[in-house]
């Protein structure tokens, strides 16, 4: 069987490409630390070796609208075209194109239904940014071929937060039925306090420093029943407008495991978010450093 | 109230780098072509397959031709996109993060819990 190599969730900030790669004047402050934690971060992922990515993320509003709205999609295609003109224009992303992994993206769909889960799917899915942020910080050779995963968490009416662990604990007992020999790490993404459109957006800090303290508590400590007695549908609302993507690091929490800490834990105050940066090692600390041999 | 088309609006407007510009420098001519033309498109279909049934409050007309976010926001459009489509629009005039300080400022005097945004 496949074999679960590590599970990583991130927060998905948009700017980290720009912020990255920018040079002189144009370079924020903030800029080489960011690099330098994110190049940590990577490591914990390269030292995997994970032959295939689950990547879970949400779409923003791109592919997926209003006239016909999933709540948990699977692309199986074997290619994904990625980025969007809007993400062009105010990131700067780059239009990228990444190899899809359709046995394993068939599997999750054939095992998921039969476990009770309603997954919608697409065989022609232009991916966005929550799923290529963690491409450029984490992989950005962007080589190893991919199945995302999207949930909502952006269109109301919205799944249970409870629905998000079940189906990440769930995901991991896919991928480790998966007949194959290779070596998979699931990745995902979401928010912890956020505002977009509302009064709070772009402050000096996340919307709600004091939440985003217990969520890094919650997560690092693989804490999902306080998590779950804490947090509902209608508390989302109280941090910030956008903070229900923070049902995706719970989705995350449920694939490494209740009570599960993380072996790397790490932070970043920036303006507007608070970033956050999990590795978990299900089968132990990997030894090697992921170079080729 | 029609969410939903407000939210349709600042959607396809968003997209396409043209009507961006058009919005941006005729917002009243925009929305009037818009809501004839474009409202009763369904996205995934041919132009021969349109929805028959869509228009604009006269408030939300108001709100889009004067590109009054507040108001947008108030009546419940999604933040996501109204923030979106109006940083590509305005953010050009101003000095990094200016406009979207000044967004949130514009919008102050709101408080929790904010306007509902299901559709």
């Amino acid at each position: 069987m496949a074999e679960l190599v590590a599970v990583i969730a991130s927060t998905h900030h948009p700017f980290y490409y720009r912020a990255s790669t920018a040079t002189g004047a144009d370079r924020p402050p903030f800029a080489d630390e960011w690099v330098a934690k994110i190049e940590r971060f990577r490591q914990t992922l390269t030292a995997a070796e994970p032959d295939v990515l689950v990547m879970v993320g949400s779409d923003h509003f791109h592919q997926l609208w209003l006239d016909n709205m999933p709540q948990f999609l699977v692309g199986k295609a074997p290619f994904f075209d990625a980025n969007w003109h809007n993400e062009e224009r105010e990131f700067g992303l780059p239009r990228m194109t990444l190899r899809g992994e359709e046995e394993l993206a068939a599997h999750i769909l054939r095992d998921g239904l039969d476990r009770d889960f309603d997954l919608a799917f697409s065989n022609e899915l232009r991916i966005d940014h929550s799923i290529t942020c963690p491409i450029i910080t984490l992989r950005p050779e962007a080589d190893l071929p991919i199945v995302p995963v999207y949930t909502n968490i952006f269109a109301p009416p919205l799944p249970q937060p409870r629905r998000f662990v079940q189906l990440g604990k769930a995901l991991r007992e896919m991928v480790e039925s998966w007949d194959s020999d290779k070596r998979v790490a699931v990745i995902g993404t979401g928010h912890l306090s956020l505002e977009l459109g509302g009064p709070r957006q772009f402050g000096e800090h996340g919307p709600d420093p004091e939440f985003d303290r217990r969520a890094v508590e919650w997560i690092a400590g693989g804490d999902i029943g306080g998590c779950l007695a804490e947090v509902s549908l209608e508390s989302l609302h109280s941090p910030g407008n956008a903070t229900h993507g923070f049902m995706d690091f719970m989705l995350m929490m449920g694939v490494a495991g209740e009570g599960q800490k993380a072996d790397h834990v790490d932070t970043l105050d920036l303006f507007h978010t608070m970033e956050a940066y999990f590795t978990w090692y299900p089968n132990g600390v990997p030894t090697g450093t992921g170079a080729p041999a | 109230m029609s969410r939903y088309l407000l939210d349709k609006f600042l959607y396809t407007v968003d997209r396409d780098p043209e009507l961006t510009e058009r919005y941006r420098t005729d917002p009243a001519g925009t929305v009037g072509w818009w809501e004839a033309e474009m409202a009763g498109r369904l996205l995934n279909c041919t132009d021969a397959e349109r929805t028959t049934w869509l228009s604009f409050t006269e408030d939300e007309r108001r709100a889009l031709r004067e590109h009054d976010h507040v108001t947008l926001f108030e009546m419940g459009a999604h933040p996501f996109l109204t923030l979106t489509l109006f940083i590509a629009m305005f953010e050009r005039d101003h000095g990094p993060l200016e406009y979207q300080r000044a967004y949130g400022r514009a919008m102050a005097h709101l408080s929790l819990p904010y306007p509902d945004i299901a559709t």
